[in-house]
């Protein structure tokens, strides 16, 4: 790359530039509906409100354009879209069906009547609407990895393009690679896949190698269950990725590049496939990148379906064909990666948050966060909480706020119970610790760790010793078999937690369990091994009471152990005559005490299955869970059948 | 360029490649330490056995903290010997409370899932296993964790050696030897979790793999899990 080729690039950039702005000005001059299709949409109903929508706007003869966008975050609220008019302020419907979305067509286009039942709210400020600015978790977001997500269809690369898109990039070509080096540098920018590593560090060390032969690949892998952070920019604002990518690329001298996207997200797949074919054609791929002499190819590779796959070594042999074990360090990656050439490894958000360093300034970025965690943190909000969806803060916000304030508190109004962070590699968090900052180093000193930024929230209603058990069969069930740490002590702990679970805990496991967890994070390999523990720890820290009521009383707190509780119907509140609750059980348990005239379940044949707690019309509300099972009243005997 | 180290340990001096890998430096100034899956010239080493553990001092490492990344005094944790680098000036110990806490929890964690049946393994007193236990004075039979039997079905479809997965350890050998050293192929690592063993694809019997006679996997296993058949016989 020469000066020439600079300034060619600038102005091919510049004219791509002119020309997006000119085909979306176009766009935003007609009428037109943005349905959020991105698969959280999808799965709430998106495809058919979107054809909802096409039908109507074709009946009405109205002239509207039906585009389809990725999604804005607010999953909660899906099906989602937003509807701009051609002088009025774009308004946000939620909770769309397809009757209400042909309502919202029809009485908006024909009637002029925004509809105001269905809208969540104006996407910009409005003297007329409420605004998404008044949601109170607007207050707290800062939108920059998503900042153009849901609000530009991500098939389309002239509108991402228009938005700032590849901006970066092209800023990158002018200040060359060292500089774009020291810009991530004075960002601050920390690897946002887990572990938090600088990410100028691994480009530095990548560029210094003396072989020329290098790669970067992006790590698209998302195992974590709960997790959909990585799945929602793939699927809508894959440009960013590319960006991010090439500038990655033009950093540490990379001509290829693969993105490494697991098979289980086939949307994510197909659109980041389109969208590189539509940078390819723009001239923003492969050789010479808008003529500016630099040369970069992306190859999309689908995952192996293996946890242990988005670990940076094991991702690397998978991409090579290989079965996806991690190997030891050193030599790192920067070193010796894929097909042992130095590589360098990134997050989809990672590499999500180069473009903006770049066009805007590294301060700019640097200006959001904590002293030792700069910019944002996307989080995936789900369980027990009002808001799932995903958030995007300022690191050093509170967990308080995030489930609270932003994600709306605890459903039905339970109690918090926990707040389980960084998935199945992540930690318990308890009420006491609720005030800890999002930065990763004050979560890591809390037990948990930002992992991938799942975060489930438990309520009254879940077994913190159960949940520590799912995640540590996950994690066991996903070791890849090669140290003995991680194959063979997991699942130990393991054993030890399904025997508390069950009733048959004893009070040695607790330290037991202790000593296992440090030898497994002290002796295991990898990440995967070294993190298992992490969820059983914090638990066992924070939550020791649950611990020892299960071993000792054979009570499950949460009244959800299966073997600890028993379901109970409450005679009091047992509606005599009615029978909802004796046809839908599976096993025929339930009988009639004849003389007081309620239902009473047989506990010899009960299996649990929870169909009579569901059949229970809302307004007796009798079913009731109860542990440990001996403090369930004694009930009328089950009458002799007649002969 | 080779560069020649000097390093210490347990309090003797002692040389070796600078960069190369520290257990071979140990094992070298002819001290043992419990070793079932490193092969001298492999590289990258395979690291799953986790119980070559030593306590390295100095000289300094990388630590990250925030945006920054400083030089602070090596841990004294302990490290797998097998995988880290020699550098000029390390203090080795290879016992320390430290070291010993790891290799008895690893070695009780492989005892808990390998079948005890020494009197009748071929493998019995050539038996990597059976080396820890003497020279550790580690019990075969722990007391702290439950015995999770293994139950793998056998492959002996041939005539000249027999695998048996419940007495693997995963040290990795065979495979190495199978892919690397003969560039066959046929045996490698199946499934994940605890049933993650050594095996063919699908099942199939070895005799159908086109499986040669080298037997190579047989001489490398460090226990009796890949043996020879006229061995067992006799
Ligand atoms: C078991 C395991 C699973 C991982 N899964 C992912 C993943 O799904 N996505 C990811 O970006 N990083 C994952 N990581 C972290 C990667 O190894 C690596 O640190 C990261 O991708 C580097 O990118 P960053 O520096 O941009 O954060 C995983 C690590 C381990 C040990
Ligand atoms: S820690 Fe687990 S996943 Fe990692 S190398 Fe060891 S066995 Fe494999
Ligand atoms: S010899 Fe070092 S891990 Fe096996």
């Amino acid at each position: 790359m020469n000066e020439f080729g600079v300034k060619k690039a600038r102005a091919n950039f510049d004219r791509l530039k002119a020309e997006a702005a000119k085909a979306t000005d176009a766009l935003r001059g007609g009428a037109r509906v943005l349905v959020g299709t991105a698969t959280c949409g999808r799965s709430a109903g998106a495809m058919a409100v979107l054809d909802a929508f096409r039908r109507e706007i074709e009946d009405s003869g109205v002239e509207a354009r039906v585009l389809q966008a990725g999604c804005i975050g607010h999953c909660y609220a899906e099906p989602l879209a937003i509807v701009s008019r051609p002088g009025e302020p774009s308004l946000v419907y939620h909770h769309l069906t397809v009757v209400t979305a042909r309502t919202v067509a029809k009485k908006l286009f024909l009637e002029d009547d925004p509809c105001l039942e269905f809208l969540l709210g104006a996407v910009d400020q409005s003297e007329i609407f409420p605004t998404l600015a008044d949601l109170p978790r607007f207050g707290r977001e800062q939108r920059r990895l998503l900042r153009r997500c849901g609000l530009h269809d991500p098939g389309d690369i002239m509108q991402a393009i228009a938005l700032g898109a590849y901006a970066g990039f092209v800023r990158a070509i002018e200040i060359g690679p060292g500089k774009v080096i020291s810009a991530v540098r004075e960002s601050g920018l920390r690897g946002l896949g887990g572990a938090g590593f600088p990410v100028w560090r691994k480009w530095d060390a990548c560029a210094r190698q003396s072989d020329h032969e290098r790669y970067i690949v992006c790590n698209g892998d998302e195992g974590d269950p709960g997790a959909f952070m990585d799945r929602t920019i793939l699927e809508s604002d894959p440009h960013a990725i590319i960006e991010g990518m090439l500038t990655g690329a033009l950093a540490i001298g990379a001509r290829r590049g693969f993105a490494y996207v697991r098979a289980e997200y086939p949307l994510a797949v197909r659109t980041l496939s389109k969208a590189a074919d539509d940078a390819r054609k723009a001239g923003l791929l492969g050789n010479n990148v808008l003529g500016s002499g630099f040369s970069f190819e992306l190859t999309i590779a689908q995952g192996a379906g293996a946890f242990v796959c988005g670990e940076s070594s094991a991702l690397m042999y998978s991409v090579e064909g290989k079965r996806g074990m991690p190997r030891v360090r050193p030599p790192q990656s920067a070193e010796r990666g894929l097909f042992g050439k130095p590589t360098v490894l990134n997050n989809v958000k990672s590499l999500a948050s180069i473009g903006p360093i770049l066009e805007e300034g590294p301060e700019r970025f640097a200006s959001v966060g904590t002293a030792g965690s700069k910019g944002t943190a996307v989080f995936a909000l789900a369980g027990k909480i009002v808001n799932a969806g995903l958030v995007e803060v300022p690191m050093g916000t509170t967990l308080r706020e995030l489930i609270f304030d932003i994600g709306g508190g605890i459903p039905k109004g339970k109690r918090f119970r926990a707040a389980q962070i960084g998935g199945p590699s992540g930690g318990c968090i308890p009420e006491s610790l609720l005030d800890t900052p999002v930065d990763f180093d004050a979560l890591r000193a809390a037990g948990a760790m930002m992992g991938s930024g799942g975060l489930v929230v438990l309520d009254e209603d879940n077994c913190v010793v159960e949940t520590a058990r799912f995640f540590l069969e996950f994690t066991q069930a996903e070791s890849c078999g090669k140290c003995t740490f991680c194959r063979i002590g997991t699942r130990h702990m393991l054993d030890i937690l399904t025997r508390i679970t069950t009733g048959n805990g004893r009070l040695e496991d607790l330290s037991l369990l202790d000593e296992l967890g440090r030898e497994i994070t002290d002796g295991s390999l990898c990440g995967l091994g070294k993190t298992a523990p992490n969820p059983v720890v914090t638990t066992l820290r924070f939550f020791r009471d649950d611990y020892e009521a299960h071993i000792q009383e054979k009570r499950c707190p949460a009244r959800t152990c299966r073997d600890l509780m028993s379901y109970y119907i409450l005679p009091e509140r047992c509606a005599r005559g009615c029978d909802a609750c004796v046809g839908s059980c599976p096993t025929e348990a339930i009988y009639t005490d004849e003389k007081r005239r309620i239902k009473v379940i047989d506990q010899a044949l009960c299996v649990k299955c929870e169909s009579c707690v569901l059949a229970c019309p809302h307004q007796y509300d009798a079913v009731r869970r109860i542990s440990p099972v001996r403090d369930v009243p004694p009930s009328a005997p089950k009458p002799q059948k007649k002969a | 360029m080779r560069r020649e180290a000097t390093i210490i340990i347990d309090g003797k001096e002692a040389t070796a490649e600078d960069g190369s890998r520290l257990l071979w430096a140990i094992l070298d100034a002819g001290i043992w330490i419990p070793n079932l899956c490193a092969i001298r010239g492999v590289e990258p080493p395979h690291g799953g056995c986790r119980l070559c553990w030593v306590e390295v001092e100095g000289p300094a490492v990388s630590k990250v903290e925030g945006p920054a990344v400083s030089k602070v005094e090596g841990p004294k944790k302990p490290v797998t010997s097998c995988t880290r680098p020699v550098k000029d000036g390390m203090v080795v110990r290879t016992r320390s409370e430290g070291v010993d806490r790891l290799v008895r929890a690893g070695f009780e964690m492989l005892l808990s899932t390998h079948r005890l049946d020494c009197r009748v393994c071929p493998g019995n007193r050539r038996c990597g296993l059976q080396d820890i236990a003497r020279l550790r004075k580690i019990p075969l039979r722990g007391k702290r964790l439950d015995k999770i039997e293994p139950d793998f079905p056998l492959d002996e479809s041939r005539p000249e050696l027999g695998i048996n997965p419940n007495h693997c350890i995963l040290c990795g050998r065979c495979v190495h030897a199978c892919h690397v050293e003969v560039k066959k192929g046929i045996i490698d690592y199946v499934s994940r979790g605890l049933r993650t063993h050594v095996g063919t694809f699908d099942g199939a019997p070895l005799n159908t793999q086109g499986c040669g006679d080298c037997v190579r996997c047989a001489q490398v296993c460090p226990v009796g899990a890949i043996y020879l058949r006229k061995r067992a016989a006799d």
